[in-house]
């Protein structure tokens, strides 16, 4: 206080308690930054960790240098990963029920998104609300009843569901489809009525409406729930764990869990590689679509 | 045209006229085929599983007797079945409220320096939440490691005795809920950081002409404001949270002797590892309270709504 | 031909009547206003005609066919919304062509016909652009565009000016009156706004509580409301309802209202003669209520009143000020108005009186 008094040029005695405002502020400002980078530090340490350890031989691994740093960087681990063909099988089919399923989802959400939004029938709004209700049952308490239901259709049908990567396009949808008719309908409630009054008048059907102009309108909705969908596939963990064994039925996350890491031998630049490029998709898509990301993440919420 | 109009507005014809549309025209039948595939998700792969696993808790293991609430009685006897209740809930309990506060700061933080940089740090700062959990739960297990632990390298740098993460009941209980913080602090940040943009900024500026300092804004504005997106992200954290399955079964397996395993993991390890299907199903059961208590919760929000409309 | 006939048209929502049966013949080319207090059905009506809503009964005719199941985009009807609902991620062109594309109608003969329309709204330099680089009137015409290209039977605009700023809303009244005298198609108009009701129509229909009060041209509601409450709706300032009770002496009818009572015009002693003696009310406009004036023309009775409220309005200033317990207002020129506090003499027309049986709201 004293000292903004001097430096006031002998001002009349009001600016000081300006310079006082903006000197709080300041330091307001510069502990809000001292906080963020602690946080950032907590939050960003597993990833760099897997980073850098990525990056080591084993030895070195093993060796009691310091793991924060990489003394002899190498990519052999990233090398070796990339030409295994059981680690690219993981991925390969990890990308082919993602994108699957984010289809499955797209086909299934917006029809029934538009339909619970904008043409009432018997039962709408009951089902727009368990749709929300059917997104917070979580699939722990759904896996033990699934698989005794696909055993079932083994005995009955012949067809083995259970140790196939297809089954998880069955189940999937479960964790995709509720929260993305959910943000869909929200969406598509933020459109004015008059537009579809107006489609209808200029002889739209309502399938035309739809696809010509609730989806482009929409389409920002849209790319938050495929990347919602994308997401949320990508990560499941659950499901394939429980119902697929074989080691070229499984998806990324079980199987660098289940095969890189075998008895007590942890060959952990492998598997901090593995973890990495397996957290890679999702982490890109987040680095180039982040509003959209964080829209989709936020509807939910805002919207229930 | 004119004789057309005066014939045709005469009454007796109107019945002809009202035709209805056929039954694949109308509005409601289309509507109704648009969410078909939906219904049918819903009914047969969460509704119809969630009841047949109440119906598969009251079988005995091989399934092919009756047992009533045999399971439960079963349950109830065994003090591994106490221990996980009580770790469900102080796993859930714990993780949330600090999930909450970690988010409610960090927001806090990032809704006060220039909006120039938020947009970076709160991208940074969200990156736990984008990582699939099984993956980055690995990263905590390796800086979790018995001999190599990093963190223990840093401590034993400040003289800090090693500390055995995984090792120890209590210590592996305080590291799966700190992964679980890890994981979640940020969408409370993100969902918090949006409930702070919402906030008018006149609000402050006619809370700060009235004489209310910093704490007094927070407390008679800012929460208030927030209060609902508070309450439904913490409703729907404690769902998911006490669900967990992915971060307890990389971490820790349930170890160290059952210590730390919740519902989903204890279900797994009986139902699909230990092959009793109805032990399994009716562990998981118990995570239907709290899923009931949040639809209670969501239902009385969307009726009140409804009513305000 | 298009016109448009409405037949005990009745609509229901769950158990609330909105449209309680109303009979309306609109002929070809004409423009007719639906003009309400919010709430009247006037938007229900029109939406009824544009087939958005379904009618609970009754029938509506459109060029001597009945409508009632048809669906709108086969009612040969083009509609203007209040907020333009313009499809965001179309070109001002795409917007105008959406209906004719999905009728298939070929592209050269869209482009003549969009480019017809741009040229008639002036909006030919703006057909690359999308709605969100458009200010508020050129939304209004795009909006209006989509309508003409689509060459309807039938226009139908729903309140599409008040989403703009007042300036602005007259511009684009003029400019809608200018259109329909270019395209001559019958025109269903629902606006709120009385002064748009009386600028626009060639016929206004005034609603209340889903019932027309009345039907007839600007000028025909405006000296010769039937209803109290179109007497009441139709100009502003709006008309002045005093209570009085009517007396007889010597042959002629006085109106007594508190201190101030008025002898009524003679024309119209048969008419009013059965009210003696009873409690009514007395409507008379502001502008008919003025200073005293040597070369007043009409029937001006003298009365003096102590005024409440001045209002300057430029041109003229309205005075307020109480007769038997109700406000009543009088224009006068600016020159002769006094300060608030003050007497002051003023002179009513009483050509243009109204007497309204409170009993039935109707004007005697």
């Amino acid at each position: 206080m004293a000292t903004a008094v001097l430096h006031d040029r002998g001002g009349p005695s009001r600016p000081v308690r300006y310079g006082s405002i903006s000197r709080s502020r300041k330091r307001a400002l510069v502990w809000s930054y001292v906080f963020l980078v602690i946080f950032a530090i907590f939050f960003l340490m597993p990833p760099v960790y897997m980073f850098i350890t990525s990056l080591k031989t084993s030895q070195e691994i093993s060796a009691a240098t310091n793991p924060w740093w990489v003394f002899d960087p190498t990519l052999a681990n990233y090398i070796e990963l990339l030409s295994s063909n059981q680690y690219l099988t993981f991925f390969k089919n990890s990308a082919i029920i993602s994108i699957a399923v984010v289809i499955i989802t797209m086909c299934v959400s917006i029809p029934a998104a538009f339909a619970l939004s904008r043409m009432k029938f018997w039962g709408s709004t009951t089902l727009a609300t368990g749709v929300f209700l059917t997104y917070l049952i979580p699939e722990t308490l759904l896996f033990i009843p699934l698989f005794k239901t696909f055993a079932f259709v083994y005995e009955y049908t012949g067809i083995q569901l259970i140790n196939n990567w297809w089954v998880l396009l069955f189940l999937y949808p479960t964790l995709t489809v509720p929260f993305c008719t959910w943000i869909m309908i929200g969406y598509f409630a933020s459109i004015p009525k008059e537009l579809d009054e107006a489609a209808i008048i200029d002889g739209a059907s309502y399938v035309q409406t739809l696809t010509r102009i609730f989806i482009p309108v929409a389409l920002p909705g849209i790319i938050a729930a495929t990347i919602f969908a994308f997401t949320v596939s990508w990560a499941q963990f659950l499901y394939p764990l429980a119902f697929t064994t074989s080691t070229d039925q499984l998806v990324l996350p079980v199987g660098i869990i289940t095969t890189l890491i075998k008895g007590d031998v942890f060959n952990w630049g492998q598997i901090m590689t593995g973890a990495l490029l397996g957290a890679a998709p999702p982490l890109i898509i987040y680095a180039f679509l982040m509003d959209y990301y964080i829209a989709g993440l936020t509807a939910g919420a805002t919207k229930g | 045209m004119v004789d057309a109009a005066t014939g045709t507005m005469g009454v007796g014809t109107r019945a002809a006229a009202r035709r209805r549309p056929g039954l694949f025209q109308r509005k409601s039948t289309i509507a109704f085929l648009m969410a078909l595939p939906l219904i049918l998700i819903i009914a047969l792969l969460v509704l119809y599983p969630a009841l047949y696993s109440m119906h598969l808790a009251t079988l005995n293991k091989s399934m092919e007797r009756f047992v009533g609430l045999g399971n439960f009685e079963f349950l109830f006897k065994r003090e591994t079945f106490w221990m996980v209740v009580q770790q469900s809930c102080i796993f859930a309990i714990t993780a949330v409220l600090f999930k909450a506060l970690i988010g409610l700061f960090v927001a806090h933080f990032v809704h006060a320096i220039p909006n120039k940089g938020q947009r970076k740090w709160r991208g940074m700062l969200l990156v736990p939440w984008v990582i699939p959990p099984a993956m980055s739960t690995l990263a905590w297990f390796w800086l979790f490691d018995p001999s190599y632990s990093a963190f223990n390298w840093l401590f034993a740098l400040v003289g800090i005795d090693p500390v055995p993460w995984l090792g120890d009941a209590y210590w592996a209980r305080f590291s799966v809920i700190l992964v679980n913080v890890w994981y979640g602090a940020p969408f409370f940040m993100i969902m918090y950081l949006a409930a702070l943009k919402s906030v008018p900024e006149q609000l402050y500026e006619a809370a700060s002409i009235d004489g209310a300092n910093w704490w007094q804004r927070l407390w008679y504005v800012t929460l208030p404001m927030m209060r609902n997106i508070i309450l439904i992200t913490v409703l729907f954290s404690t769902i998911v949270t006490f669900a967990n399955f992915d971060i307890v079964r990389v971490l820790t397996a349930g170890g160290p002797i059952d210590q730390t395993h919740v519902f989903a993991t204890w279900a797994f390890k009986l139902g699909i590892e230990g092959g009793d299907i109805p032990l399994g199903a009716s562990v998981s059961l118990f995570m239907l309270p709290i899923l009931g208590l949040g639809a209670i919760f969501i239902l009385r929000d969307i009726n009140k709504r409804g009513n305000e409309a | 031909m298009a016109q448009v006939t409405l037949r005990k048209v009745v609509k229901k929502y769950d158990d609330t009547l909105a449209v309680r049966g109303i009979d309306l013949d609109i002929a070809d080319k004409e423009f007719v206003v639906l003009v309400g207090p919010s709430g009247c059905g006037k938007s229900t009506t029109l939406r009824m005609i544009a087939g958005l809503e379904e009618i609970s009964d009754g029938d509506i005719a459109i060029g001597g066919t009945i409508v009632n199941d048809v669906p709108p985009k086969d009612r040969d009807i083009a509609m203007v919304f209040q907020n333009y609902a313009l499809y965001p991620h179309m070109t001002v062109h795409e917007n105008m062509s959406f209906g004719l594309r999905l009728k298939k109608v070929a592209k050269d003969e869209i482009k003549r016909r969009v480019e017809n329309a741009a040229r008639i709204l002036d909006i030919t330099e703006l057909l690359a652009r999308k709605p969100k680089q458009l200010s508020g009137g050129q939304r209004q015409r795009v909006a209006m565009g989509r309508a003409i290209v689509r060459d309807p039977k039938v226009f139908l605009f729903d309140e599409p000016l008040s989403n703009l700023d007042a300036k602005l809303r007259v511009q684009m009244r003029t400019e809608i009156k200018k259109v329909h005298q270019k395209v001559r198609t019958t025109t269903v108009y629902v606006t709120h706004d009385q002064v748009e009701a009386m600028t626009l129509a060639d016929r206004v229909v005034v609603m209340n509580g889903g019932l027309i009060e009345q039907v007839g041209a600007p000028n025909d509601l405006y000296h010769a409301p039937t209803t109290k409450f179109v007497a009441g709706f139709i100009g502003s300032p709006s008309m002045n309802f005093i209570p009085c009770r009517l007396e007889e002496a010597s042959g002629a009818l006085i109106a007594r209202m508190g201190e101030v009572s008025l002898p009524l015009p003679e024309a119209r002693t048969a008419r009013y003669k059965p009210y003696v003696g009873k409690e009514v009310l007395f409507g008379l406009r502001p502008e008919h209520m003025t200073e005293r004036r040597p070369y007043a023309t009409g029937q001006p009775q003298d009365f003096s009143v102590t005024v409440d409220v001045v209002e300057p309005m430029g041109m003229e200033t309205l005075l307020y000020f109480r007769i038997n317990g109700v406000e009543v207002a009088a224009r006068v020129e600016p020159t002769s108005a006094v300060a608030s506090g003050e007497v002051m003499p003023l002179a009513a027309d009483l050509a243009h009186m109204h007497l309204i049986d409170p009993a039935t709201d109707k004007v005697v």
